[in-house]
């Protein structure tokens, strides 16, 4: 496959000789910058992280760096809190990834109607997104305050039944910060299914109106098969935003992941180890994990596509 | 086309014909857009008032009223504690810098990637669709022992080198140039323009809605940063606005008409350039979707 590709550009040599050592150096020099500064800060790091991973490095130590096999890694295996934050991304990801795909096909759907005020319903809906998460989450911790307005909503509909103190208590901070993730992040996805469903052939509705298809009938028939790529796409992202979860739960309870580590999550605990307690061979171990469950996601995501182009 | 469009024009009536139907999604989607707007509406009403206030009237809708109104004062107070004028320039900073370097080292790469040849093209344009994959959060750890090591800690340029190149952006000019019609360049190069002169004056201005993608996506990824900065920043000299807010984790009485003064000022650069650039905006993050 490499030779495949390598040899391609080398057979158009002998044909355009003189300029293509010139372009080959203009290449080069365009690319320079681009190439030197992702060597530097992505490639050079990454490898790093595998062997900082494979090591008893850290950030600052009298004692010589040990390589130590898998032991990072059989320590955070056999760690419960490593499960817990994986859990609480898991979690977090059964409910946001669903829940806000199909609210954002829902908002994507409303503002591709047919009616006046449109674009106006289409900017609110996408504001948040302008609101930085340190933001947003500082908002919401007000508005989930015990004393808050969500529990003022809550005791006007349930007579004062349901007070939770969302972010004090392990049952419902998770909640809170689902409820914020939401509100700033769907707007995103709903832009990206909006530019898909424009794209979905009006004919096909036309057709299927003629055959007595009704709205229901449209919209599984034609709507989803026709936005099934921006779908996957959608739900791949959100799925890998919900694994990187960490301003909120970081910003949002009394101290970052509580309580009682119901908002840890894996990137929390990254942070927490290589970072607070400076265990750089244990943190990068965390990242390694990380990776590879993010790399899973991608490649089930892009099974999914090929597929699709395939028929 | 024209055909196409008409079909679409009767297939949306039909839908939005029936009046009951109209009033029922007029309805849902203002209720969905009061829930998108309450917030920030909340933040400005709560910037306004007495620091003691604002949990005391959190509860009802007069969270909504600015009353007992207190001017500016917590605009001022905010100003002063977080020490504002260098936290937002240290945000304007990193992200300018981030940004600008940015579209010229991601646009060449890309350009190059899409038009030039040379030998190990194909293999480099897979190189970099591969490094998007990885997260910067998997990098973070050996990055910050990389920036201890050579005493980057509490500066500018760890905060902005590490994000000037992103294979995602080289990507998406990649595409865009690969979509542009060939003609405009081959003219130039019969009139005799070097690579980079072709680059300057015919391509870049072409491919001004890619830098402008590129240009929005950047801003709104680095302006909001959190994570990095709050591990490579310890005071508040190089320290970036989402950040800064730590300041006012003091021990109670929070001061919640201070923080919401700032979340206010932190919020309203971006949401200004939103509401200007709001048709741009929209089609960037759209066609971050497309690519993917």
């Amino acid at each position: 496959m490499t030779t495949a590709e390598v040899s391609a550009p080398t057979t158009e040599k002998p044909k355009r000789d003189k300029p293509m050592g010139t372009e080959t150096r203009v290449a080069w020099t365009f690319i320079a910058p681009g190439a030197a500064l992702l060597l530097l800060f992505i490639v050079a790091p990454f490898v790093l992280a595998i062997w900082f991973s494979l090591t008893n490095q850290r950030l600052i130590s009298p004692l010589p760096t040990r390589f130590v096999g898998f032991e990072n890694y059989l320590g955070e295996l056999a760690d419960p809190l490593f499960w817990k934050s994986l859990w609480n991304n898991f979690r977090f990801a059964a409910f946001v990834v669903p829940a806000q795909t199909a609210f954002a096909l829902l908002l994507a759907v409303f503002v591709n109607q047919r009616i006046a005020g449109r674009v106006i319903f289409r900017t609110i809906y996408f504001t948040p997104i302008t609101v930085v998460m340190a933001a947003a989450a500082t908002i919401w911790v007000l508005l989930f305050n015990v004393n808050g307005l969500v529990n003022g909503f809550f005791e006007l509909i349930t007579f004062g039944n349901f007070a939770p103190d969302w972010l004090n208590d392990p049952t419902w901070a998770m909640w809170a910060i689902i409820v914020v993730s939401i509100w700033q992040g769907v707007g995103f996805q709903m832009v990206i299914l909006l530019a898909a469903l424009q794209d979905v052939p009006g004919e096909l509705y036309e057709a299927a109106s003629i055959d007595g298809a009704g709205a229901w009938k449209q919209f599984t028939n034609i709507t989803v098969p026709g936005i099934r790529n921006a779908l996957i796409f959608v739900f791949t992202v959100t799925t890998i935003l919900a694994m990187r979860l960490f301003d909120q739960p970081t910003l949002m309870p009394r101290s970052p992941g509580g309580p009682l580590d119901s908002t840890r999550t894996t990137m929390v605990h990254m942070v927490d180890l290589g970072f607070g307690r400076q265990a750089i061979g244990r943190g990068s171990a965390i990242a390694v994990i990380f990776f590879v469950i993010v790399l899973i996601l991608t490649l089930i995501q892009r099974r999914f596509l090929k597929e699709e182009s395939a028929q | 086309m024209t055909a196409d469009s008409d079909v679409r024009v009767s297939a949306k009536k039909s839908v939005g014909a029936n009046p009951l139907w109209r009033w029922v999604l007029y309805s849902v989607m203002i209720v969905l857009a009061a829930f998108f707007l309450f917030p920030l509406v909340y933040m400005v009403a709560s910037s306004l008032i007495p620091d003691d206030q604002v949990l005391a009237k959190s509860q009802s809708f007069e969270a909504f009223v600015p009353t007992p109104f207190v001017g500016l004062e917590n605009f001022s107070d905010a100003i002063e504690r977080a020490n504002l004028p260098r936290v937002f320039a240290n945000s304007v900073i990193i992200s300018g810098l981030i940004v600008s370097l940015g579209l010229v080292v991601n646009s060449l790469f890309g350009y190059a990637l899409a038009r030039l040849r040379f030998p190990g093209r194909k293999l480099l344009v897979g190189v970099v669709v591969a490094l998007i994959i990885i997260p910067f959060e998997a990098l973070a750890v050996p990055l910050l022992f990389m920036g201890a090591q050579v005493g980057w800690l509490d500066t500018y340029q760890i905060q902005i080198l590490p994000f000037i190149a992103s294979p995602l952006f080289i990507f998406l000019f990649y595409t865009f140039f690969l979509s542009i019609p060939r003609s405009l360049e081959e003219a130039a190069m019969i009139d005799g323009a070097s690579p980079v002169e072709i680059f300057t004056r015919v391509v870049a201005p072409l491919a001004k809605p890619a830098y402008a993608t590129v240009a929005i996506l950047g801003f709104l990824f680095s302006w909001g940063q959190f994570l990095w900065p709050s591990i490579v920043t310890r005071g508040v000299d190089v320290r970036p606005l989402p950040v800064g807010i730590g300041v006012f984790a003091t021990t109670p009485p929070v001061s919640w008409g201070d923080i919401m003064a700032y979340t206010v000022l932190m919020t309203l650069p971006l949401l200004v350039i939103f509401l200007i650039f709001q048709r741009q905006f929209v089609q960037g993050v759209a066609s971050s979707g497309v690519k993917g």
